[in-house]
């Protein structure tokens, strides 16, 4: 059975190629759907594998930039993405990003890397969280005052509405965002952009799992723009990191273009399922994802206290990994082709007429 | 407005006050290896070459890569949509518009 691993040209160790490929698939799906590279996945995929940590974040890096480039073809296809916000938010994240960088390799070098990335992934994570399922509970809650009154809640309604408050900052110069159908403050998204660059550089994220519900909440865009703006800028934020992370020896790229194979079709899949899936779907199956990435790197974290549990605990942070990327993976797919089974179908019928 | 500015900037600086601190009160651990040179002794063809390249220049390892990868991107993304054009999906409009 040789001929299913491969020996890693620059990081030296040998690597179930199959893996790569099935991870690829299951990350390109999960990140078209949502807008994101879905690093909180590969990086500890990579890092189950068998890469070390420092090439898992800059493999998974390089890869995310070829896959969201597939992505965003098809959501600019779709008028998602916002260029306009794409092209302001692109000096924040670089600027952001590199600071981020810059501090992992300083964090790589005191040796605390790993402690100091999971905790700070679990405490973004519980927040996203409570985030998008207080925004969900108050939608609910607002449809139920509706229905009360007799009345239908709007269709643009969302639960929180912080974006409000943020729209409210006047600083000059202002942009008409028409895409998103947004009027702000420029400093508003190339701030946005910067601490969630900064947060990605650190991470080894693209940065979709932090901005994309910040362009949601803070800066007020549809889910679906917020979707593709978002893959343009995991895109931009992509190939710059995979080129500071090359220059600086972390990245695998044999192994990406392995994931690439696999994510090309995954990509796809999820971009077009943006289609037949309403706005409010999305956020919750994204709640969702959150809560097992939380979980996952939750298991790598107690052992460190509790070296005892480890054996257990990594298996079982495996397990919920590719858990939670299967039942994605699943879902996604299976509404993406009913969806286009159901196009297809009305096509052929009118046509029939 | 005044009020959520000074928590978002307290919580930045308390942010990247206790991150280094953190680090240095955990103490020990070991570091991720950092391969500074690429073993190719074990590696024939196209391994062997990419791996040389590395070892002779970081710089040209880069470009190569950041060149590479959107290619590669492009490709499938471009085969991907005359697979998605053949079945028949629409692949322009999208209807549902709301939040």
């Amino acid at each position: 059975m040789d001929w299913l691993y491969v020996l890693m040209p620059i990081s030296g160790v040998t690597i179930f190629w199959p893996g790569l490929i099935i991870l690829g698939v299951g990350v390109g799906v999960i990140g078209g759907f949502f807008g994101m590279g879905g690093a909180w996945m590969v990086t500890p995929g990579l890092n189950i594998l068998g890469f070390p940590m420092a090439f898992a974040i800059g493999t998974d890096i390089a890869h995310m930039a070829g896959k969201s480039l597939i992505s965003t073809m098809r959501h600019g296809k779709f008028g998602n993405v916002d260029y306009k916000l794409g092209f302001i938010m692109v000096f924040g994240t670089v600027v952001g990003f590199e600071a981020g960088a810059q501090m992992i390799m300083w964090l790589e070098r005191i040796g605390q890397v790993n402690l100091v990335v999971r905790w700070l992934y679990v405490l973004l994570l519980a927040f996203i969280t409570w985030m998008v399922f207080s925004d969900v509970a108050k939608r609910k809650q607002k449809e139920r005052a509706a229905e009360a009154a007799g009345k239908e809640l709007d269709k643009l309604a969302t639960g929180l509405e912080w974006h409000k408050t943020f729209h409210k900052i006047k600083i000059p110069p202002m942009v008409h965002l028409n895409v998103a159908g947004i009027y702000c403050s420029a400093w508003l998204p190339i701030m946005v952009s910067f601490i969630t660059g900064w947060l990605a550089g650190i991470l080894g994220i693209g940065g979709g799992l932090i901005r994309m519900p910040s362009l949601i909440y803070i800066v007020g865009c549809p889910t679906h723009v917020a979707v593709g703006t978002d893959l343009f800028e995991v895109m931009i934020s992509g190939l710059y990191g995979a080129a500071t992370y090359t220059y600086k020896g972390r990245v695998e790229l044999v192994a990406a273009i392995i994931m690439l194979c696999g994510a090309a079709v995954g990509a796809q899949v999820g971009a077009v399922a943006t289609k037949y899936i309403k706005g409010y779907g999305i956020r919750i199956a994204f709640g969702c994802a959150v809560i097992g990435c939380m979980i996952s790197v939750l298991l790598k974290l107690v052992p460190m206290y509790f070296p005892v549990i480890k054996p257990v605990a990594d298996v079982l942070a495996t397990w919920v990994v590719l858990g939670v990327v299967t039942a994605l993976t699943v879902y996604i797919s299976v509404q993406m082709f009913k969806g286009a089974a159901k196009e297809v179908r009305q096509k052929k019928a009118a046509m029939g007429r | 407005m005044r009020k959520l500015w000074t928590k978002i900037l307290g919580l930045g600086t308390l942010i990247s006050l206790v991150l280094p601190g953190i680090a240095l009160a955990a103490g020990g651990g070991g570091a991720a290896p950092v391969v500074i040179v690429s073993d190719t002794r074990k590696l024939a063809g196209p391994f062997a070459w990419w791996a040389n390249l590395y070892n002779e220049s970081h710089l040209y390892f880069m470009i190569a890569t950041i060149i590479i990868i959107p290619l590669v991107g492009v490709i499938f993304g471009m085969l991907a949509d005359v697979v998605m054009k053949h079945i028949g999906i629409d692949l322009e409009h999208r209807d549902l518009a709301e939040h």
